[in-house]
């Protein structure tokens, strides 16, 4: 009994000869979930704003996007190197296959959001003579982003925890914690590995509603989607 | 050497271990956990929907599933209790209690007051109510928290394969070993495809339950669906 709680419990001293190497883990993690994330932002405000524009057609788009993130993790992981021409252990084929899924929730939010904006506010705002693009920057956009911040904050955490999955096919960072575990049956690092990527989803997600109260302070109290 | 090397030949699928059985394995995986998580989350769902109690609990207990990488908790989970398929199955099994649960509550919950006050009116005991009125009502809501739920399990299911083998993980491991990226390949295409049917087959269902379930209620909004 007494030697069945001390395998599981804690190795304290493991933790301290490794901190160097689960900071540098935990770090190369978040910039693997995070940059994902950034560059779908970037993609995803103009390819939503195109698809909510075609209307009708916009669900059948939104419908294929989410056939995308139907896919499981692992597999698309190892199908990337086999339309970017990359080797299979690169980090890339991980961050596009992040990307991807960010994109297709994100355009997702952004049609959400879109459509979320009151046509008598769009009418209001053509009727003192917001021509297209400055209505949507300064109008529909701001008004749409409480939901589109809804979704990165989704996105955000979901990256956080598929990450590990990486460590599969070579590159898991917090997830290296996983694999060093299990193979050593030593409980620490899989414990280790658990706690700090919930905690990073967590400071994750603090972060994307701190910058949402500092550029939204309209949407305040607001709950989005 | 070419992608579809490992998946056209006829041998790999007939073989034992080969294609046919991970697949069938897959499948056997993915049902049962399902249908275990299932068994609990929607009673539990309909008695929090119902009462309108312990909500917090589940919207706090969906946001942090979402955080929890399902490796690292397989992983703990196959050490505690060894190898099997049992302890698989019990990781796949809770890793598909949140969505099923968040969606049940909602669904009962969300139900159309109007109709629940009517059922009331007319003298339907709670048994009644729950079963004759919410639950038809929430039942598009349940199937798409199912959907979700067989997603989640059909991915993890793939990962499992690195710590117990089986299933079409297998054939990710085995590409890796013998370095033969066509069945790699093999593996990713068929999990993607699984899900995919799977997927498409449960909106089906859930359509045609929404269907069945007019008038919709306005209150029960769609969930928000995340890649596993």
């Amino acid at each position: 009994m007494i030697d069945w709680v001390t395998n599981r419990s804690l190795d304290w001293n493991w933790l301290g000869r490794n901190a160097g190497m689960i900071g540098s883990l935990t770090l190369e993690h978040a910039i693997l979930a995070v940059v994902p994330v950034l560059v779908a932002f970037a993609v995803s405000i103009p390819l939503g704003y195109l698809v909510f524009r075609t209307g009708r057609a916009a669900n059948s788009v939104l419908a294929l996007f989410g056939v995308i993130y139907s896919i499981p993790s692992l597999a698309l992981f190892v199908a990337m190197p086999a339309f970017l021409g990359t080797k299979i252990l690169s980090p890339i084929n991980i961050a596009v296959a992040l990307a991807i899924y960010s994109v297709a929730l994100l355009v997702r939010s952004v049609v959400d959001g879109l459509r979320s904006v009151p046509s008598s506010v769009k009418q209001s705002a053509s009727a003192v003579g917001y021509g297209g693009l400055r209505r949507f920057m300064t109008v529909e956009l701001p008004l749409a982003m409480p939901v589109v911040f809804a979704g990165l904050r989704v996105v955000t955490v979901s990256n956080i925890a598929l990450v590990s999955v990486g460590v599969l096919i070579g590159l898991g960072s917090l997830g290296q914690l996983f694999d060093t575990g299990f193979n050593r049956n030593f409980y620490t690092p899989i414990v280790v590995g658990l706690v700090l990527t919930v905690v990073l989803a967590l400071i994750a997600d603090a972060v994307i509603l701190l910058i949402q109260r500092g550029t939204l302070p309209w949407a305040r109290g607001r709950r989005a989607a | 050497m070419n992608l579809l090397d490992y998946i056209s030949q006829p041998a790999n699928w007939t073989e034992a271990g080969g294609i046919s059985d991970l697949l069938t394995q897959h499948l056997y995986y993915t049902a049962l956990s399902v249908l275990v998580a299932a068994v609990v989350a929607i009673p539990l769902g309909i008695l929090i929907g119902h009462t309108g109690r312990g909500s917090f609990v589940v919207i706090g207990l969906s946001n942090a599933a979402r955080a929890v990488p399902s490796l690292g908790l397989l992983v703990l989970i196959v050490l505690l209790l060894g190898t099997g398929v049992e302890p698989i199955i019990l990781v796949l099994a809770v890793l598909a209690v949140p969505p099923i649960l968040t969606a049940t509550a909602a669904g009962v919950h969300g139900a159309d007051r109007e109709a629940v006050h009517a059922a009331r009116a007319m003298g339907m005991t709670a048994g009644q109510i729950v079963t004759q009125v919410e639950l038809p009502l929430a039942l598009p809501l349940v199937i798409s928290g199912l959907r979700s739920a067989t997603l989640q399990v059909v991915a993890t299911a793939t990962v499992a394969a690195f710590a117990a083998g089986g299933a079409l993980g297998q054939l990710l491991i085995s590409g890796q070993r013998n370095n033969d990226y066509s069945q790699m390949f093999a593996g990713a295409v068929l999990v993607a495809l699984l899900a995919i049917v799977l997927d498409i087959l449960l909106g089906l269902v859930g359509w045609l339950a929404a269907r069945r379930a007019r008038p919709r209620s306005k209150t029960s909004p769609e969930l928000f669906p995340v890649p596993a």
